[in-house]
């Protein structure tokens, strides 16, 4: 155990000294430092929603999802049509328009009101066609859904191209509102809305580690390990396995909501299999599946490798500065197959205690028991 | 009362049961008149869409019954079989020097020989992942699940190369206009596009006489059956797997260059190939290699007969929607005959 952490320490402390180091170096001024780190940690921040919303799907659950980008996208869209005010114009055409974030008088709170409103509505829909999805597909091999998966992300995209009058089509949606926007001047809003998805995080974080430890996640971890058993035990399979599929799809469209509104427009473009399947697997996988801090932490390394490699190229010769961005797409692969391959585990691993209740109990019995682990080796 | 309540619980499940089969009858007939119907209105009204369906299915069909046998012995849907085509592809573009062209073809002998460099480079490649990634796994004695995640790491490993070596724009093998040709029925073919489905066909045909004309076809099918019992009869697993890979990355990297004489070359279209793969491969039982056939050209040609039907709502009548044709394939195949058209329960 000491070991993994040291390793998990050495990879956070390598990336944080990699980038600031050369952020403070490259940078003008301690503003231009301190504004590239906020912009950074924001977007870990998003990715992290997704990388925990994969969590409940395959790392407690064992349900893999291939089509992450899917639900990214339905959550983005769906709170940038509930927010946004209706279209005007003929080259502006898309459905919904519901002007929550400016039309509420004043529940508004500087548009926050609209903004969780907005979120709600993109995991409400996002949770609705990831039941729909696996009303044919969850109840027969995994793999079955990872097709699925994969197959609604793309159609999603090429309805949001062919369908002018949907989501406006290529041109994408611009003007996305954004919560609080009105209180401070635009340069510095990225602090806010650093503390925004920070929120959104910590909010979801404790929600999933509260029912990972509750009976629910239990039957799920117990469905992962062996389905047969857990259905023999009189646990309804199928149910489990849904309801694990649409929260995790619920909490990936929030991440869309949380991420349109920090880019203002979105194009169907914006969702690549890349950057909205790929890299989330790959940031799971290295943190370590079938762990909420392990997610987050993934989130953190992966995407600060992302951005190092980033910074590193303009200092690169000319040769390979203009090949670096397949480098990384190179790298975030292997990554997948090393960890797979090495660290099955990721730099985390899976936490052992799983229940709030036998926490208490150990925590209340501690004292009085001394060291109870060294005694039963002996027998 | 226990007794009678036991005896009714039987009851309702076995007529559970029996309504279960009896539904998927009705779906399996309903399957195969849905595919009649495609095919005759082909027939009649949309012929050229017809034989460009076939042309496009002979070259998903290539790729289906690669990830079905793949499926079939090693028991993981693989992801990285898009991007193995399109890298397929690639190499024949590099392996490409000249060569002028044979009569009515754009491409001539050089092309014959790119597309043997490319089955060679793609089966040995094959091997080189088994033997260093999803070797190590199954002798691990890894789920299928973690298999085929595997596959999506190595699957944007090929891209991200693709991307590397011959950078992100769209490529052509040769450039300038082919005029098609006549022939009868109104149907308007290029030379190239009739050398896509001999091609096709020839290879399929081999495949099919490799699976039941030799041992080692035997040995392969006996391992899709049952691995464990293959095993037990002494059959060297190792070496089914090896000939598994050098066939399905063969016929992938075949397939690849087909696909790129009929249409182009990207490296982001490989992943994109995935779904109307696994679509022929799932419609047409995953494991069997006629249904990846059957499957595959059935996916090939609803995708561009929907699109000449005229109807003014989706997905009729619009290019964009070809994916969403073989979703909806999938979909429905997922929901009335989950083994497919010629699996086994």
């Amino acid at each position: 155990m000491p070991k993994e952490r040291l390793v998990a320490l050495l990879a956070v402390s390598a990336i944080t000294a990699g980038i600031v180091g050369i952020t403070a170096n490259d940078s003008q001024s301690l503003e231009g430092f301190i504004s590239f780190l906020t912009v950074f940690i924001t977007t870990v921040a998003i990715f992290a929603v997704f990388a925990l919303g994969l969590n409940v799907q395959w790392g407690y659950t064992g349900i893999f999802n291939f089509g992450i980008v899917g639900f990214f996208m339905v959550g983005a869209y769906t709170s940038a049509l509930v927010t946004k005010s209706p279209s005007s114009g003929e080259f502006v055409r898309y459905v919904g328009g519901l002007d929550l974030a400016e039309g509420l008088g004043p529940l508004n709170l500087e548009g926050l009101t609209g903004f969780v409103l907005g979120a709600l509505a993109a995991a409400a829909v996002s949770g609705i066609v990831a039941f729909l999805v696996a009303i044919p597909a969850l109840r027969l091999r995994e793999d079955y859904l990872a097709i699925a998966t994969i197959g609604i992300a793309e159609v999603f995209r090429r309805i949001a191209i062919e369908e002018e009058g949907l989501v406006n089509g290529t041109r994408g949606l611009t003007g996305i509102p954004r919560p609080l926007h009105d209180l401070v001047s635009p340069p510095d809003y990225k602090y806010i809305y650093l503390a925004i998805a920070v929120v959104v995080l910590v909010v979801i974080f404790v929600a999933i580690e509260r029912a990972a430890r509750s009976p629910w996640g239990r039957v799920l971890k117990a469905i992962r390990e062996d389905e047969l058993a857990t259905a023999a035990s009189g646990k309804n399979i199928w149910a489990f396995r849904m309801q694990a599929f649409v929260l995790g799809a619920m909490i990936m469209g929030i991440g869309g909501a949380v991420y349109s509104a920090n880019q203002g427009s979105i194009v169907p473009d914006t969702f690549s299999h890349f950057f909205g399947t790929f890299i989330i697997w790959a940031m799971l996988m290295v943190g370590g599946s079938g762990s909420n801090r392990g997610a987050i932490l993934g989130a953190y390394v992966v995407w600060g490798f992302w951005t190092l490699t980033g910074l590193i190229q303009p200092h690169l010769p000319e040769a390979l500065e203009a090949r670096t961005s397949y480098i990384r797409d190179l790298l975030i692969g292997l990554l997948i197959v090393v960890v797979l391959l090495l660290r099955p585990n990721g730099l985390m691993g899976e936490e052992r205690r799983v229940s709030l209740f036998v926490e208490q109990e150990d925590k209340r019995q501690a004292p009085r028991m001394g060291t109870p682990a060294t005694g039963s080796a002996k027998e | 009362m226990v007794r009678s309540l036991t005896r009714t619980a039987a009851l309702i499940g076995r007529a559970r049961r029996e309504y279960a089969v009896q539904v998927e009858k009705a779906g399996t007939v309903g399957l195969w008149l849905l595919i009649g119907l495609l095919l005759v209105y082909g027939i009649v009204d949309a012929r050229q869409y017809l034989v460009t369906g076939i042309i496009v299915g002979s070259v998903i069909a290539l790729g289906a019954l690669g990830i079905t046998l793949i499926f079939g012995i090693l028991k993981f849907a693989h992801f990285a079989h898009g991007d193995m085509m399109m890298f397929g592809a690639y190499v024949a573009l590099g392996a490409l020097v000249g060569g002028g062209s044979i009569g009515p073809l754009s491409f001539g002998w050089g092309m014959f020989f790119a597309m043997f460099v490319a089955l060679v480079a793609l089966a040995a490649g094959s091997v080189a992942i088994d033997r260093v990634v999803y070797r190590p796994l199954r002798q691990r004695g890894s789920s299928a699940v973690v298999l085929a995640i595997a596959s999506l790491g190595v699957a944007i490993v090929l891209r991200a190369i693709m991307l590397l070596w011959w950078g992100p724009d769209q490529q052509l093998y040769v450039s300038g206009i082919h005029p098609a040709r006549e022939f009868p029925f109104d149907i308007k073919l290029k030379p190239d596009q009739v050398f896509i489905i001999a091609t096709s066909f020839l290879l399929m045909a081999l495949v099919y006489l490799l699976l039941f004309r030799t041992r080692m076809g035997k040995a392969m099918r006996a391992m899709s059956d049952n691995a464990d019992l293959a095993r037990v009869t002494g059959i060297d697993t190792e070496q089914v797997v090896l000939w598994t890979w050098i066939i399905g990355g063969g016929l992938a990297a075949v397939a690849g260059v087909l696909l790129g004489i009929q249409s182009n070359l990207k490296p982001e279209l490989g992943f994109t190939l995935v779904l109307p793969l696994f679509a022929g491969a799932i419609l047409g039982g995953l494991g069997s290699p006629q249904g990846a056939l059957v499957g595959a050209m059935i996916v090939g040609i609803s995708q561009e007969v929907f699109v000449g039907i005229d109807l003014p709502f989706p997905p009729f009548g619009v290019p964009g929607y070809k994916p969403a044709v073989a979703f909806g394939i999938l979909i429905l195949i997922l929901l009335v005959r989950p083994r497919g058209l010629f699996g086994k329960t």
